[in-house]
C-alpha cells in the first residue's frame, strides 16, 4: 500500500517536472501580485508593514486557487484517473498522494519565496517565523480542500468558475486565522491561538479531505 | 456454464465450457451481470440486461454507436452505478467486495490511461506498482507487444496504435482474471490485431475471462466467442 502511494507521488512529481512552465505559473503569479502592491501603495514603510500579512496571504490563496484545476484534469482526460480508481488500493490513499504531490510543487515554492516578499513589504523580521508557520499550516489545507472542489468539477467542461465559488468560501477561515496570526506577530502579540487553530484545520482536512475527494471523483466519473 | 441457475436473458453462450488450464486458482468463479438498467439523459440504453461469464469464455459486445457499449463496460467495472441491477463476482455483489474484485480486473477504456509525458516504460512501471505484483518485466511486456526499442520514448511521440499497445501491455505484465476491453483493436494494424487476439486466446486458455467491444470479427482459436448485440431500438441485448 505504501508502495502504491509512493508510485503515484513519484509519477506526479515526474510529470510536474516535465511541465516546468506550468509549474512556475502560480509562483510567478504570487510574486507578481505581491510586488505590484508597493508600486501601487507607495513605498511608505508603515503602510506596507500594516498590509503585508494580508497581501501575502491573499496572493498565496489566489495562486493556490489558480493551480488547483490542474490537479485531476489531465488524469481525467487521458483515462489514468479511472485506472487509479480501478486499483484495489483505497482511492483516498492514492488521492492523498496526488494532493501531496500537488502541494510539493505549488505550496512549497510559495513558502520558500515568501521571506523574500516579506522583506519587500517591510514585514518585521520577528514576524517571519509566524508567516512561515502560517503558510506551512495553511497551504496544505488549501490543497486538501481544493482537491474536493476539483474532484467535483473535473467532469464539467467549464468548471473553473464553479470551482472558485465552491472553494473560496472554505478558504476564508484559513485566510482569517493565518493573516491574523502574522498581524499579531508584527504587533508582538501572542500567535499561538491562531496557529493552533490552523493546525486543527490541517488535521481535519488531512483526515476528511482525501475521503471526500475520492467520493467526489467517483461521482464525477460515474 | 453450469445450468443450476434460472435462465438469464443471456446470449447464445449456453454451450458447456468448463475452466481450462490451471493458471488461476481452480475455484470456478463466474462473472455475472443481473438485470442491469442504464439510463443516459432520459434515454434507456438497456434494461433487464444480464449475462454470465465462466472461466475460459470471451464475450464480444457489438452494437451501433450510441447503443450503450461503453456505458455497459463502465458499469461492469464499477465505474458507473447502474440505475438498477447488480454486477456479481463469484455470486457476490461486486460492489460489496470492491477491492477483491478490482484486484482481479483489468479495464482498458477507449482513453487508454497512458500518460503522454511519461515514457512507455514509465507508464508500465506505474501500472505495475499499482497492480501489486507483476509476472513479467515491463520491458519484456513491451517487447512482446511489439514495442521493443520504444521503452524510453515518451508516449507523446508514439503513434495512436503504439499508445494503444502500451496500454495493452498491462494485460501481459499483470494478468488478472477478468479483462474488460473497450475497443481494443482501435488504431491497431492487422498484425497488432492478430497479436491481441493471440493474447486473448492464451488468456482464455488458462481460464481467464474477457469482455470486449469491437465491430471486427474476433478469432481466438479454439475458444468460442459469445456475442451480445446491443440494440438501440430493442431493450436489452439481442
Amino acid at each position: 500500500m505504501r508502495h502504491a502511494f509512493a508510485a503515484v507521488l513519484r509519477r506526479d512529481l515526474t510529470l510536474a517536472l516535465r511541465h516546468r512552465s506550468e509549474l512556475a505559473n502560480p509562483l510567478v503569479f504570487f510574486i507578481v501580485v505581491v510586488t505590484l502592491f508597493p508600486l501601487a501603495l507607495g513605498p511608505e514603510k508603515d503602510i506596507l508593514m500594516r498590509v503585508a500579512p494580508g497581501i501575502i496571504w491573499v496572493a498565496a490563496l489566489l495562486a493556490a486557487t489558480l493551480s488547483m484545476d490542474r490537479m485531476f484534469r489531465m488524469d481525467f482526460e487521458d483515462g489514468s484517473l479511472e485506472q487509479l480508481l480501478l486499483t484495489h488500493h483505497p482511492p483516498s490513499l492514492l488521492v492523498l498522494a496526488k494532493i501531496v504531490a500537488h502541494w510539493l510543487v505549488t505550496g512549497l515554492p510559495l513558502i520558500l519565496v515568501s521571506p523574500l516578499l516579506a522583506l519587500l513589504l517591510h514585514l518585521p523580521l520577528k514576524a517571519l517565523p509566524t508567516l512561515l508557520a502560517s503558510l506551512a499550516l495553511g497551504t496544505p489545507v488549501m490543497s486538501l480542500v481544493g482537491a474536493i472542489g476539483v474532484a467535483l468539477t473535473v467532469g464539467l467542461r467549464r468548471g473553473g468558475m464553479l470551482l472558485t465559488l465552491l472553494v473560496l468560501p472554505l478558504y476564508v477561515p484559513v485566510l482569517i486565522f493565518a493573516a491574523g496570526a502574522v498581524d499579531n506577530a508584527t504587533a508582538e502579540l501572542p500567535v499561538a491561538g491562531q496557529l493552533y487553530f490552523l493546525a486543527a484545520l490541517l488535521v481535519l482536512a488531512l483526515t476528511l479531505a482525501p475521503i471526500a475527494t475520492a467520493a467526489s471523483l467517483r461521482i464525477s466519473l460515474g | 456454464m453450469t445450468s443450476d441457475r434460472p435462465p438469464q436473458p443471456s446470449p447464445e453462450s449456453s454451450a458447456g465450457h468448463g475452466p481450462a488450464g490451471a493458471f488461476f486458482r481452480p475455484d470456478d468463479v463466474t462473472f455475472e451481470a443481473a438485470d442491469l438498467r442504464c439510463v443516459r439523459q432520459d434515454r434507456t440504453l438497456f434494461d433487464g440486461f444480464g449475462f454470465r461469464l465462466s472461466p475460459g469464455e470471451l464475450i464480444q459486445i457489438e452494437g451501433a454507436n450510441g447503443s450503450g457499449k461503453t456505458s455497459l463496460l463502465r458499469i461492469l467495472c464499477l465505474l458507473t452505478l447502474p440505475e438498477s441491477g447488480e454486477v456479481r463476482w463469484g455470486g457476490v455483489n461486486a460492489e460489496e467486495i470492491r477491492p477483491d474484485f478490482l484486484r482481479e480486473l483489468t479495464y482498458i477504456g477507449h482513453t487508454p490511461g497512458v500518460k503522454a509525458d511519461l515514457t512507455a516504460h514509465e507508464n508500465l512501471a506505474v501500472a505495475a506498482a499499482l497492480s501489486g505484483g507483476i509476472t513479467l518485466d515491463p520491458d519484456e511486456g513491451l517487447a512482446r507487444i511489439g514495442l521493443a526499442g520504444f521503452e524510453d520514448t515518451p508516449a507523446r511521440e508514439l503513434s495512436a496504435g503504439q499508445t494503444r499497445r502500451v496500454a495493452l501491455a498491462r494485460l501481459l505484465i499483470h494478468p488478472t482474471r477478468l479483462w474488460i476491453l473497450d475497443e481494443p483493436f482501435t488504431a491497431l494494424d492487422p498484425r497488432g490485431k492478430a497479436m491481441v487476439e493471440g493474447i486473448l486466446g492464451e488468456h482464455c486458455a488458462r481460464g481467464g475471462m474477457a469482455i470486449i467491444t469491437t465491430h471486427q470479427p474476433v478469432d481466438i482459436g479454439d475458444h468460442p466467442v459469445h456475442h451480445i448485440r446491443m440494440g438501440t431500438a430493442a431493450e436489452g441485448e439481442g
